[in-house]
């Protein structure tokens, strides 16, 4: 970056501080937790909505069974992707929370610690 | 006839100019005194990176539901029911995108602009060019949307029918946001966003609290008269239309399916790779108040399209489709007729305030995350290869402010009724094709290099806008953007399906069949800086 004597920014490793970070069994660990909640969440949510999508696009009788009064399977299924939304967002904060977030400060710390 | 009468008067034009012009001095007011600084560029573009998540998740809900969620969305369900829900799921799908897969990482690796993540470990000048095109191009595509929003509900609102008078006024708003953009920066926008956000989901939220009372909470009743009043619509093809299920706008043929799920692929990938909304990430201090700004956008936008539904079909059952097409504005305007049903005159005129005031501040979002990247990824780092000051920046960007907003208003003009949630996917499909696939590759394949991210974002592109031009939504139907001429070769109206694998798929060969290993020191730096916040940018120092 051309402009990393900003005082706004927080103090830099060199080019090899940050190999040795990325090389680190710590970062190692923070990256694997990362991906191991990330990657097989997003697989699932993007599945639930093509299939919704699909429904939507080739299964019209299917969504408009009525279940109650007017309320169809179609309608459901639509509002079952609202809850998984909110869910899944859930779910992320409390992992990030405690999983992630300890994992990233304690790197961090150990390398403003070194640097001052 | 009386029912036509009523539509062709609606409400009383003092009443709505009033109501508008007290929101346009009150947020002028406010964007004034919180835009005293402004001079680095760090404050104009990022507000000095002091925004909380909550704030910034107020105001990314601000940004995100724009015209096109309010009015086009309840337009599109009044009309066709079922299929206008769509939109609302993949809207607020795609946030999970953004939450699990972007914010935080391009939080900690950015400075202003979408293209500082792309650029990173890439050669500068090439990829910030290109990603500087494609932030360009979204921008316009997202702000003719609301621009032709802006002057349909003029239409209905003074109830003026003259193209020639309408465009006046797509001007005047024009002109009023780029005052909030050359005054505000991204301070005084992001405060406009917020208030715009409380008065919307408020404004939403009292309508639906109304029409569940109409029909004393049975949402199921709703349904039913909707679909009542759809059966005995006049128009033509309305009344055979079921719209408690989906299939009335993508049912018939093959092609039109396929349609559907192209929309539906580029509204969900759309998201994260909007320049406006990832943008508002460098407003907040730390990759932690990100998330938590996404979450509260995620709350928001979700609880917004929950009302939308009952709002959509409340229109069709106390306004009926026949009115909403009949009105000046058309199905943009099947959200401000409930209003008037509900509310009178007053509610009317504060809704349309609020959908004003929706426009507005959309439009200056767009508009400084546009000219940011003018200033900073053109101007800046390509022009001048970094040897320019801050101050000198935010000048170039307060002037492609000017020129963007001349030119956003000139295709409004010519966008002026269609159906502003169709143009806005248009914009998603553009910024899932050329942004999103170098943008999770760059965060997440160390092996990606600089070919890989020009073919996809070039090749994304490119494709994604010769289809639009190629398809039915342009030319060639009497409801095209160009009636008199017919060059629609490619039967899709949104192009996703196409051009977002084919620019996933030329990040992949592009890279691979270049032998550029990247640079493994700036890999290593983007990756740490990314997962851990080391070395991101902090707030301004106050």
């Amino acid at each position: 970056m051309s402009d990393t004597d900003d005082p706004s920014q927080s103090p830099s490793p060199s080019a090899a501080g940050y190999v040795g970070i990325q090389n680190s069994p710590e970062f190692h660990d923070l990256r694997r937790s990362l991906r191991r909640f990330v990657i097989p969440t997003t697989i699932f949510f993007l599945v639930w909505y093509a299939s919704y999508v699909l429904l939507g696009a080739f299964a019209h009788d299917f969504m408009a069974i009525k279940l109650w009064g007017n309320i169809n399977v179609g309608l459901l299924v639509g509002l079952g992707q609202f809850v998984t939304t909110f869910v899944i967002t859930g779910l992320y904060v409390r992992f990030a929370n405690r999983e992630l977030d300890p994992r990233a400060d304690a790197i961090r710390a150990r390398q403003e610690g070194a640097h001052r | 006839m009386t029912s036509s009468l009523a539509a062709d008067t609606v409400g009383n034009p003092a009443i709505n100019i009033s109501i508008f012009a007290a929101f346009v001095v009150a947020t002028l007011f406010i964007v004034i005194r919180v835009s005293r600084r402004n001079t680095t560029a760090t404050e104009f573009f990022t507000a000095g990176r002091a925004f909380s998540g909550p704030q910034n998740g107020i105001a990314i809900a601000g940004d995100y539901l724009s015209a096109a969620s309010f009015l086009g969305i309840a337009g599109a369900i009044a009309i066709y029911g079922y299929d206008g829900f769509l939109y609302s799921i993949g809207f607020l799908v795609a946030w999970l995108v953004a939450l699990l897969l972007v914010a935080e990482l391009l939080r900690n690796t950015g400075k202003f602009t979408m293209a500082d993540v792309l650029s990173f470990r890439l050669k500068q000048k090439p990829v910030r060019l290109a990603a500087a095109a494609s932030t360009m191009t979204v921008s316009l595509f997202y702000l003719l949307a609301q621009m032709a929003g802006a002057g349909g509900l003029v239409a209905l609102l003074l109830d003026i029918h003259g193209k020639l008078a309408q465009s006046v006024v797509i001007a005047v708003v024009g002109v009023l946001m780029i005052v909030y953009v050359l005054v505000g920066g991204m301070a005084g926008t992001t405060w406009v966003q917020i208030i715009k956000a409380v008065l919307l989901v408020a404004g939403a939220a009292v309508m639906t609290v109304m029409v569940l009372a109409k029909f004393g909470f049975n949402f199921s009743d709703i349904l039913g008269s909707a679909q009542t009043m759809m059966h005995q619509a006049t128009g033509k093809g309305l009344a055979s239309r079921d719209v408690l299920a989906p299939g009335a706008q993508y049912g018939g043929s093959v092609t039109s399916k396929i349609n559907l799920l192209s929309l539906g692929l580029a509204l969900v990938l759309g998201t994260a790779g909007l320049p406006h909304v990832l943008m508002r990430f460098y407003t907040v201090p730390t990759a932690k108040e990100a998330r938590r700004s996404v979450v509260w956008a995620i709350g928001i936008i979700g609880a917004f399209y929950l009302f939308t539904l009952a709002l959509g079909y409340g229109a069709a059952a106390i306004v009926g489709p026949d009115r909403i097409l009949k009105a000046p504005g058309g199905q943009n305007s099947a959200a401000p007729l409930l209003a008037l049903e509900l509310g009178g005159v007053v509610l009317l005129g504060i809704i349309s305030a609020v959908a004003f005031a929706t426009i507005l501040a959309v439009v200056a979002g767009l508009t400084i995350t546009a000219s940011a990247s003018f200033a900073h990824d053109v101007y800046a780092s390509v022009m001048k290869g970094h040897e320019v000051t801050e101050r000198e920046q935010v000048r170039v960007s307060r002037i492609t402010a000017v020129v963007l907003g001349v030119a956003a208003i000139g295709l409004g003009i010519l966008a002026n009724g269609q159906n502003v949630a169709f143009l806005v996917a248009l914009a998603f499909a553009v910024a899932a094709s050329a942004n999103l696939p170098t943008i999770i590759y760059s965060l997440y394949w160390r092996r990606f290099n600089t070919r890989g991210a020009l073919w996809s974002m070039y090749g994304g592109l490119i494709s994604c806008i010769v289809l639009i031009v190629i398809s039915p939504a342009v030319s060639g139907n009497k409801t095209a953007m160009i009636p008199g001429a017919d060059f629609a070769w490619f039967p899709l109206s949104n192009p996703g399906i196409v051009s977002i694998p084919l620019a996933f798929v030329l990040g992949i060969v592009g890279t691979l069949t270049s032998s550029d290993r990247g640079n493994p020191a700036l890999q290593a730096e983007m990756e740490v800086r990314a997962l851990t916040g080391i070395g991101a940018e902090k707030a301004a120092p106050h």
